[in-house]
């Protein structure tokens, strides 16, 4: 069902006044922290309302916090002279993930854009709690008006005394800065993003070391997408109980789901987990448009997979999607009705990953060109409705080859999953 | 520092803390093939050729990099690895032209690559041969992409910062800056780069040229035009 616990306050309250921000009950979470005489019990709060990361790793984001304040700090102090003079005194970081370059999402545009002042609060707890001094928030470059407003509010909570030297305290001290992408999908993965904040080339560095020990300069990184740290406010302020009564008991809270495609109300709609696909998509989303059939589903964004139109009863939760071979991802819904050309959306992805791919790693950086060459193949000099059965058993078995090295083999999130979403066509026979 | 213990192919071992899988790998007389891991350089791990499974992780992990744990379960050759090294040689020998890289022709051939599957009509690397300066030749039609020679110009060797990775996806390569012609670019010609690489990519250029069929008198009279030249001196 629809419920609206992190996007209470989107077309609610102006963007840009901080009064409105505090009169609809904001700061109130960092106040509370900052006036907690033992911090432990927040992040053990956050493990036990069993919060996951909603960028699509879906990774436990109390854990991550924990293990990011248990890091034992490797690196000599202060830091070596490469880092910039300003970042070597902070112990470790807090970054925002708004390189939001999923195709299909749009939800962390619209929580920058609508409730700026949340994001930062929740990033100055997590800092607070960190122990980190300047935190980044990592914007997609293609978000002007998400950039205006934040730099606004920015400005307007150090004016305020909420970013900046002794923020509630005396011993706080926190600031944020926004860094823009340039538009490389692959800066949206949290390593690649350190290494553009640091200002090399966007690619990805091997993991372990996980962030939590070695992220951005080096430092622990708490790093989370803006979705997750929008409900660290409602969490710190009313515990995990209150957070663990929505939802279902593997997935607790609300997520925001991006419906896009062939739906008559497309947009973002804030469900609680274990609502089913159904229920967004004819009730939220407005259904189909008249005399049209459901062609398939894509869930997750490119990296996701596509789901046929006999699942669309699956409650949206990450346990129930696993069950069925599925994930959440970023919560992209991309829904195809039988006016879609399958092959005109395989090709467009297979050519997304193609352009996007960084060129690191071989199985990436060689797979994903003959992915799209192999389909493009398949397609060539055939009719607009291809049959399965035109597919030559060898092709698909490369194609299928290319696509479980680049899984087990690749550097990154991209190269895993680039064949994700294509191979599920196949395997879910969708192509016709 | 102390002790690490992990199975590898079943057989228990104990290395130091801080060794790689690599590491741990040899001391066990196990063979793991490497393309882009030099030992005097940090392992970029991106060549995956010698991944390995390691148990209860996704996805296989790159034995160069990936330092081993307590308790740690490898599997240096399981089926999985196999298909992967396989296809990932595959993939290689595809793109790149492997003529002067006996090493990973030995590893193609050895699990049984069969790069003729993804068919004539492929992208292949092309690049116009770079014989910009009268030491060595660039040939970037056999480049693995490997950073051997990126890294052996800078943080790991020589500190010059020549040349660098530009574009993205298959057509990332390896480049001077703004692409200047190598005596415009910082290069010192310390020639660490032409033995870093594996694959014949670069090569000194005398050898480069024997190989292709001008002598050594030939060779002199081109590289005395070439100076004439850019002496300005015409005649």
């Amino acid at each position: 069902m629809e419920l609206k616990l992190i996007t209470a306050n989107l077309g609610k309250i102006n963007p840009s006044s901080i009064d409105d921000y505090l009169a609809h009950g904001g700061y109130r979470a960092l106040q509370r922290v900052c006036d907690a005489t033992e911090t432990v019990s927040f992040t053990h709060d956050l493990k036990a309302a069993g919060l996951v990361g909603r960028g699509g790793a879906a990774f436990s984001t109390g854990l991550k916090r924990e293990m990011a304040i248990r890091a034992e700090p490797t690196h000599p102090y202060p830091a070596p002279e490469w880092i910039p003079e300003r970042y070597r005194y902070s112990s470790s970081f807090v970054v925002c993930n708004a390189d939001e370059s999923e195709p299909g999402t749009f939800k962390d545009r619209l929580l920058l854009e609508g409730d700026p002042f949340c994001i930062i609060e929740a990033m100055t707890i997590t800092a607070f709690l960190a122990c980190a001094t300047v935190g980044f928030i990592y914007l997609r470059g293609e978000y002007p008006l998400a950039y205006e407003r934040l730099t606004h509010a920015l400005r307007v909570a150090r004016e305020r005394g909420y970013l900046g030297k002794r923020i509630l305290r005396d011993d706080f001290a926190f600031d944020i800065e926004i860094r823009r992408g340039a538009g490389a999908y692959i800066c949206g993965e949290e390593t690649a993003l350190f290494e553009s904040i640091e200002g090399k080339r966007g690619e990805p560095r091997a993991k372990p070391p996980f962030p939590t020990d070695k992220g951005l300069f080096q430092r622990p990184t708490i790093i989370n997408n803006v979705e997750t740290f929008a409900n660290i406010p409602f969490i710190t302020l009313e515990g995990a109980q209150a957070y663990r009564r929505y939802g279902t008991k593997q997935s607790p809270g609300t997520r925001i789901v991006c419906v896009s495609g062939a739906a008559q109300k497309p947009g973002a709609y804030e469900i609680e987990m274990g609502t089913p696909l159904r229920y967004v998509i004819e009730e939220l989303a407005g259904g189909l448009k008249p005399e049209r059939t459901l062609q398939a589903i894509l869930i997750g964004g490119a990296a996701g997979v596509f789901l046929k139109p006999d699942e669309i009863d699956v409650p949206l939760a990450f346990e129930s999607l696993d069950a069925i071979g599925a994930t959440f991802g970023s919560g992209a819904i991309v829904v195809l009705d039988d006016t879609a050309k399958m092959w005109g959306v395989l090709l467009r992805l297979a050519r997304f990953f193609r352009n996007e791919s960084c060129g690191k790693c071989l199985p990436c950086q060689i797979g994903t060109q003959r992915q799209l060459e192999i389909l493009e193949r398949m397609t060539q000099g055939r009719s607009r409705k291809l049959e399965q059965t035109d597919i030559s058993p060898e092709e698909l078995r490369l194609l299928r080859d290319t696509g479980a090295v680049m899984r087990d083999a690749s550097l990154c999130g991209l190269g895993q999953t680039a064949s994700n979403a294509i191979l599920s066509a196949f395997d879910k026979k969708l192509i016709l | 520092m102390s002790d690490v213990t992990l199975t590898i192919d079943g057989q228990l071992t104990i290395v130091p803390q801080g060794a790689t899988i690599l590491q741990a790998a040899r001391r066990l007389d196990k063979q793991i093939p490497t393309v882009c891991y030099h030992p005097h350089f940090t392992p970029p791990s991106l060549c995956r050729v010698c991944v390995v499974e390691v148990e209860n992780a996704r996805v296989l992990a790159p034995a160069c990099s990936r330092i081993v744990e307590n308790g740690m379960r490898v599997q240096t050759d399981s089926a999985r690895v196999q298909r992967a090294r396989k296809g990932l040689l595959e993939m290689l020998d595809s793109a790149v032209d492997l003529s002067d890289a006996p090493e990973i022709q030995a590893y193609a051939n050895a699990y049984g690559a069969e790069p003729a599957r993804y068919g004539a009509q492929i992208k292949r690397r092309a690049f116009p041969l770079f014989d910009d300066n009268p030491f060595y030749i660039r040939d970037y039609t056999k480049c693995i992409m490997c950073w051997r020679c990126v890294q052996a110009c800078g943080e790991d060797a020589q500190y010059t910062f020549a040349i660098h990775r530009a574009g993205r996806g298959f057509d990332a390569h390896i480049a001077t800056f703004e692409n200047v012609p190598l005596p415009e670019s910082t290069c010192v010609y310390c020639g660490n780069c032409v033995q870093a690489c594996p694959s014949g990519a670069l090569k000194p250029r005398r050898e480069y040229w024997l190989e292709h069929g001008l002598d050594l008198k030939e060779l002199a009279r081109v590289s005395q035009l070439e100076r004439r030249e850019k002496s300005g001196d015409a005649k």
